[in-house]
Formats: C-alpha cells, sequence, structure tokens
C-alpha cells in the first residue's frame, strides 16, 4: 500500500470539485469538415454516404448531412484558449509535475451534429481516487464535459478519465 | 444493409472491422482531430517516450473505429447512444486492428430500442488493446 498521507489532490482540485467552467465555443461545422473527418476515420474505404452526400442523406430519416457521433468541432481553432479543457489535475507534494495519461472515456450521444451548427462545451471535475499501481501512487480523476448546440440541445456527455503519475 | 431489433439476439456479433494502420491512418487523423503529437508522428519521438517501435497511434483512432463498426452495423437509420472504452495497450505501426463487439443485453428505455454491447478492438496477435461497451437504438 502506498502511504496513506501521500496525496496528489491539490486545493484547486477540491476548489472545483462539481462546479462547471471553462466554457468555450467551437467555429460553425461545415460539410467539408465532416466529409473529412469521415474519410480520414474510414480510411482507405469509401465512408458512409449519409457522411458526405447531401442528397442521399436528404432521404434519410435525417433529412440531410450528419457529422460520425465522435466527430470533434474544436480541432482548428483560430484562437486558441484553456477554455473546456479538463480542470486541475493533481501535483506531487514536492512541487514536480505528474505525467498524464489518457484512462478512457465514456460517451453518450444526444442529437447529431449537423453543418451550420455551433457547439459550445463546459467541463467540471467531477471526482477523483489515488491507488498504488505499476506506476507507483497514480491519481484517477473524473472529468465531464458537455456540449451542446446553439438550441441548446445536448449533443454529448463524457466522462474522462485521466491518469497521473 | 441494415438490422433491426426483433432481429438482434443476445450473443450476436457485430461483423468485424478492420484496419491495418500507420503513418497513412495516423497522419489523416491527426490532420482531422489536429492531433499533432511527436510520438504520433515521429519513430524517435515514439522512443523516447518509451515505446522502443518508435511512433504509436492514437486512442481516439482506435475510438473511431469502434464508432464506424457500430454505424455500418446499424445502418443510417440505427443510432450510437453511447461508447465507452479504456486504452489498454499501444497501437503500433502496422498493427491490424479489428473492432469485435457481442450483444449482452437489449431493453426499451424511454421508447427507445436499445441494443448493448461489449466491444474490443483486438490487433493481428489476438492483443485486446481497448475493452468497452456501446449502446446502440435500432429501428
Amino acid at each position: 500500500m502506498s502511504n496513506d498521507a501521500l496525496t496528489y489532490v491539490t486545493e484547486d482540485m477540491r476548489a472545483a470539485q462539481g462546479k462547471w467552467g471553462g466554457q468555450r465555443t467551437a467555429p460553425p461545422i461545415t460539410e467539408t469538415d465532416i466529409r473529412r473527418w469521415a474519410m480520414a476515420t474510414y480510411y482507405p474505404r469509401q465512408p458512409p454516404r449519409i457522411y458526405w452526400d447531401p442528397e442521399y442523406a436528404a432521404t434519410t430519416e435525417w433529412g440531410g448531412i450528419v457529422a460520425p457521433p465522435d466527430f470533434n468541432p474544436f480541432a482548428w481553432p483560430v484562437e486558441r484558449t484553456q477554455g473546456g479543457r479538463p480542470g486541475p489535475s493533481g501535483r506531487r507534494p514536492d512541487g514536480k509535475g505528474l505525467t498524464g495519461m489518457n484512462g478512457g472515456q465514456t460517451d453518450t450521444y444526444g442529437v447529431p451534429m449537423r453543418p451550420g451548427d455551433v457547439v459550445t462545451a463546459r467541463s467540471r471535475l467531477v471526482d477523483w481516487w489515488e491507488r498504488k499501481g505499476r506506476l507507483g501512487h497514480t491519481l484517477y480523476a473524473r472529468t465531464e464535459i458537455e456540449w451542446r448546440n446553439q438550441n441548446d440541445e445536448l449533443v454529448r456527455t463524457r466522462m474522462s478519465i485521466s491518469i497521473r503519475y | 444493409m441494415s438490422i433491426d431489433f426483433d432481429n438482434v439476439q443476445v450473443g450476436d456479433k457485430l461483423p468485424d472491422w478492420s484496419r491495418k494502420t500507420g503513418f497513412a491512418e495516423w497522419n489523416r487523423y491527426a490532420a482531422v482531430n489536429e492531433e499533432f503529437v511527436p510520438f504520433h508522428m515521429d519513430d524517435e519521438a515514439g522512443r523516447r517516450a518509451g515505446n522502443e517501435q518508435g511512433a504509436f497511434g492514437m486512442g481516439n483512432l482506435r475510438y473511431a473505429y469502434i464508432v464506424n463498426a457500430l454505424h455500418d452495423w446499424i445502418g443510417d437509420e440505427g443510432i450510437v447512444r453511447e461508447v465507452g472504452c479504456q486504452y489498454r495497450a499501444i497501437n503500433q505501426k502496422n498493427d491490424v486492428l479489428t473492432v469485435v463487439g457481442e450483444v449482452t443485453e437489449k431493453t426499451v428505455v424511454d421508447g427507445e430500442n436499445r441494443v448493448r454491447l461489449d466491444i474490443n478492438v483486438v490487433n493481428q496477435d489476438g492483443g485486446a488493446t481497448c475493452p468497452g461497451h456501446a449502446v446502440v437504438v435500432l429501428p
């Protein structure tokens, strides 16, 4: 077991827990953004027409092109801000930085993203736990990131686990 | 080709969905997701990050493969409602990754016909790199 007194949790984390913050808004989604995303993630095969053929997409129940659920409208911002990113993420007692890894995620999807949509994100630190693992004392922090479109419809909720050691 | 709720049974397998992965796939994903991390683009940077074989692939690309495999199974009339996974192993260059899945539950929630699956992304050696689950909605 690790020393019970050892913790990487900081006062910043305790102060931030449960509080929504970090709001940021993505540029409007275009058909080209969606087509390129689908072509990259299906490469070298052709992606489904729903992602790039407006005439076909109009015949589906969606009535037009929709984005793949994992599409990221926040790529390529003109101005880079820290908004919408995970909050404070722990520190060693001696002040040295921690190494980070993506521990995984669970996404729940609401309405699909479409060309013209403007998506806004906000995030909050939900909770955390610590344990001794292969990499020594390890902090797991869970962050919730919520995306809504211009009509305030829920697009996606992500529960993301970051690992710090 | 699409499926409907009545035709799906617990124990049904997701049709295998495979891609050989390397710089051609990783660079395209880096470009659309603006994910230009040196250890995904450069063998030396990959080795510096502790992977002896060099550059390695993005977890997010494996996530995309899961989403795509689900979409190709359920068709345009189905909905991917939830996907969760953990990144447990590295995607090495020239790995052939295959999304696998099995139906574990059928439920009707809020009027939606929901099918839950256990999901993974396995490599050519049978290594399970990305255990997780998914929920899809079927007509």
